[in-house]
């Protein structure tokens, strides 16, 4: 049993909770995620690691409710249980294999679409600590839906907000910001790190391949158990079949086949669901709050 | 020599005592167990067939060596409990060794009376004798003082539940760490319920494990949330088994494979028996299918097959082979072909055929013919030129067999695995090249049978009892 330490409500239907559950804590890194599991008759839902506590034994986790099952679980209140928490899964991100020296010598963008604000955030709280600098943007519908600006304001160097209906910040994509940024304030990018809703990481790796910078995206298709056992997570990257679970879930994202990505997202849909994800591809390019891992 | 009918003859004793059934057209469409057991009048009447050989070949073909002719006469004098004592000095398992295991090429295909009618039901029998213990509540806990020193165990399928179970009974201090949230391995994930049930069988033999002393740490991936050198070091374990099993699924890289609806087995089978997904009120969801193509021959091709059927599809079963090839157990095949499920035999996919959305619409085939004997011994299948045929299915389950793990080999210093990501062990210690790390079960053979993995856990159980006393002194 994995004790709810904490619980908040982020913005509507988004919620934060830090989970206790030291063993994950203890190996967690940026870009892993664990499963949850909140009782006997519960599915298995995975969701990006939004940040961990070595010492107090914690993992953070950030949810919005899309489905039966994650409506469940906003229904847990601290000092509730989930019944199983399992992690950390996947690989972690790959810069934290590389050299500081090296790494200090790149220019980092992390884009963030929605609930993906929560797994950029121990990424550039990792980089902040070696002391790299990295930039961010983070894109949601409103200005109520913006997630963790503080967290994030203290670890990148430059916060750029977007909203799809300008109520804070930039009023437009983040795709569009990020054009802007290179090609009208001439900024320079080595990497980009984008996570969010798959037509977003689809839209932002289309606009570097443009610009030749190198960028990282992470999936989070439907799984069973994170291990590699239920091979469900295919995707197909640069031609081949891998498992998001074990090979990922970061990738090359000029590699991803997105459109087959968004497919098979919709399996297990219901027809509530599948009608959701059909609003969102018609709507090109729009940052929608569709939860990373909210498969449920 | 007795005939069980009190004399009508030497004919009857070649039949054995026929075991009830579910009747095909009822169980087609429940998830209930297809076999119901002997009841003790079967048992007893059954055990009377054994002859008691002085150099019983069933016991040499045994990978666990249960002791058949001495449990078997006491069915016959209905000494149950004491049969049951007999079974437990070498099997932790066996109300599922029982149900699932391939008796008629191991114990049964050497019985003497199988040379001129049936052999003696040795599988049944066990299992009689389990389920009996079981409802009787027989307490076969029997272990030695606990001596203090630690052993883990990865993986709480049919090989760790034996290692572990073996060791807590010599002293030992025992933790089998899990990667899914229930223990029990292929036992729960994969073997559907209507020939292993869960709750009251499988559960049984974990809580049996559970009460010889071995503590069970679910959410434990070896690998990720822990390393074997962490165990071994701060957590002050003296010796690992690894029983990790053959988890990952293979696919046939063929055209159409990633379209919507394709399934691997495993998954489909972990859907349903794991997360319950055919059962009211559990919300892990299932795409049943209308109409099904399961690739493949082997026992999970036709667990996967007689699922499906079960949620409502119509299912073919799609082999590259002839019936006499399948390597399923001759009992599933049977009770497939029962239910209804059809077999498309000497015939392998070419191409998935997918709708304008991405949806299996069809399987294209070519035909296959037998040509010379393979490596496996097998003849082999060739295709037979423009052969190739379409079969209209909404869904397509791949049931090709599955390959070891690598998170562990691949996170282990020093240990090394093969070509096909199966650990290198000493066959008959199962000693893999790391000090103090034993492995044996699916992730040193690849996929295999529950039964060859619980004899490789004993073998291995005996190996670390010899090792760590060698180590003390």
């Amino acid at each position: 049993m994995y004790k709810i330490a904490t619980k908040r409500l982020l913005a509507p239907s988004i919620y934060l909770m830090e989970v206790v559950a030291p063993r994950v804590a203890k190996s967690a890194n940026p870009g892993q995620f664990v499963i949850v599991k909140m009782d006997e008759k519960g599915e298995r839902i995975p969701l990006t690691i939004c940040d961990y506590d070595k010492t107090a034994g914690t993992v953070t986790i950030v949810f919005q409710t899309v489905g039966s099952s994650t409506k469940k679980m906003a229904l847990l209140e601290e000092g509730d249980y989930f019944s199983d928490f399992v992690g950390p899964l996947g690989q972690p991100s790959e810069f934290i294999a590389e050299d500081i020296e090296d790494l200090k010598q790149k220019k980092f963008m992390f884009v963030a679409g929605g609930v993906g604000a929560a797994p950029v955030y121990p990424q550039l709280k990792w980089l902040h600590e070696q002391g790299i600098e990295a930039d961010a943007i983070v894109g949601c519908k409103a200005k109520d839906y913006l997630l963790l600006e503080k967290e994030i304001e203290a670890v990148a160097k430059n916060l750029y907000v977007a909203t799809d209906d300008g109520s804070y910040g930039y009023q437009g994509f983040v795709t569009d910001l990020l054009k802007e940024l290179i090609e009208k304030e001439g900024r320079t990018y080595d990497v980009v790190v984008a996570i969010g809703p798959m037509i977003m990481m689809k839209f932002i790796a289309q606009l570097t391949k443009q610009y030749g910078i190198k960028t990282i995206v992470s999936m989070n298709p439907v799984m069973v158990d994170g291990t590699g056992m239920c091979g469900g997570c295919r995707l197909t990257v640069g031609g081949e079949t891998k498992f998001a679970c074990v090979d990922g879930p970061e990738f090359d994202g000029h590699r991803v086949d997105f459109d087959e990505a968004m497919r098979r997202a919709t399996q297990y849909k219901s027809e509530e669901g599948r009608a959701e994800i059909e609003r969102q591809e018609k709507a090109e390019g729009h940052v929608c709050n569709l939860g990373l891992g909210a498969q449920a | 020599m007795q005939s069980r009918t009190g004399g009508t003859g030497i004919m009857e004793i070649k039949k054995r005592v026929p075991v009830k059934e579910q009747q095909p057209e009822i169980r087609r469409s429940n998830f209930d167990e297809v076999c119901l057991g002997y009841s003790e009048q079967d048992a007893v009447e059954e055990a009377k067939r054994c002859l008691r050989c002085k150099k019983p070949l069933c016991v040499t073909e045994c990978p666990v060596a249960i002791n058949i002719p001495d449990f078997i006469a006491h069915v016959k004098e209905r000494e149950f409990e004491k049969a049951a004592r007999v079974i437990a000095e070498s099997s932790s398992l066996p109300a599922v060794c029982g149900r699932v295991c391939p008796q008629e090429i191991q114990c049964e295909g050497q019985c003497v009376l199988g040379k001129k009618g049936d052999a003696v039901a040795i599988g049944k029998l066990e299992r009689f004798v389990a389920d009996w213990s079981r409802e009787q509540a027989i307490d076969l806990s029997q272990t030695l003082p606990k001596n203090g020193r630690k052993v883990a165990v990865i993986g709480a399928g049919p090989s760790g539940l034996t290692c572990a179970g073996d060791l807590a009974k010599r002293g030992y201090e025992v933790t089998i760490f899990e990667a899914l949230h229930k223990a029990g391995g292929v036992l729960v994930y994969g073997i559907p319920e209507f020939r292993l049930p869960k709750d009251t069988v499988v559960q049984h033999e974990v809580d049996n494990v559970k009460a010889l002393g071995v503590k069970i740490e679910t959410n434990v991936i070896v690998g990720r949330t822990v390393s074997i050198a962490e165990l071994m070091g701060q957590e002050g374990f003296e010796a690992v088994f690894i029983g990790s099993g053959a988890g990952l699924p293979m696919f046939m890289n063929i055209p159409g494979e990633n379209s919507n609806g394709v399934f691997s087995a495993n998954e489909y089978l972990t859907r349903n028996n794991l997360m319950k997904a055919f059962k009211e009120g559990y919300d892990t969801p299932i795409r049943a299918g209308k109409k099904v193509a399961v690739v493949g021959g082997g026992n999970v091709a036709m667990d996967a097959a007689r699922t499906a059927l079960r949620l409502g599809a119509e299912v073919h079963i799609v082999y590259r082979r002839s019936q006499a090839e399948l390597p399923a157990r001759a009992e599933e095949v049977h009770h497939a072909i029962e239910e209804g499920i059809h077999f498309n035999l000497l015939c392998n996919p070419v191409a998935i055929l997918a709708d304008e959305k991405g949806w299996v619409k069809g399987i294209r085939c070519i035909r296959m013919e037998l040509g010379e004997p393979d490596a496996s011994g097998r003849r082999r299948p060739v295709e037979m030129p423009g052969s190739e045929f379409e079969i209209e299915v909404d869904t397509v389950i791949m049931a090709l067999g599955t390959t070891p793990n690598p998170l562990i080999s691949s996170t282990t210093s020093g240990l090394e695995a093969n070509r096909k990501g199966c650990l290198i062990t000493a066959e008959e210690t199962g000693k893999t090249t790391l000090e103090g790390v034993f492995a044996g079960g699916d992730a040193v053979t690849g996929a295999a049978t529950v039964i060859l993995a619980m004899g490789a856990g004993k073998k291995a159980a005996a190996a670390i009892d010899a090792y760590l006393i060698n180590k003390a002194h």
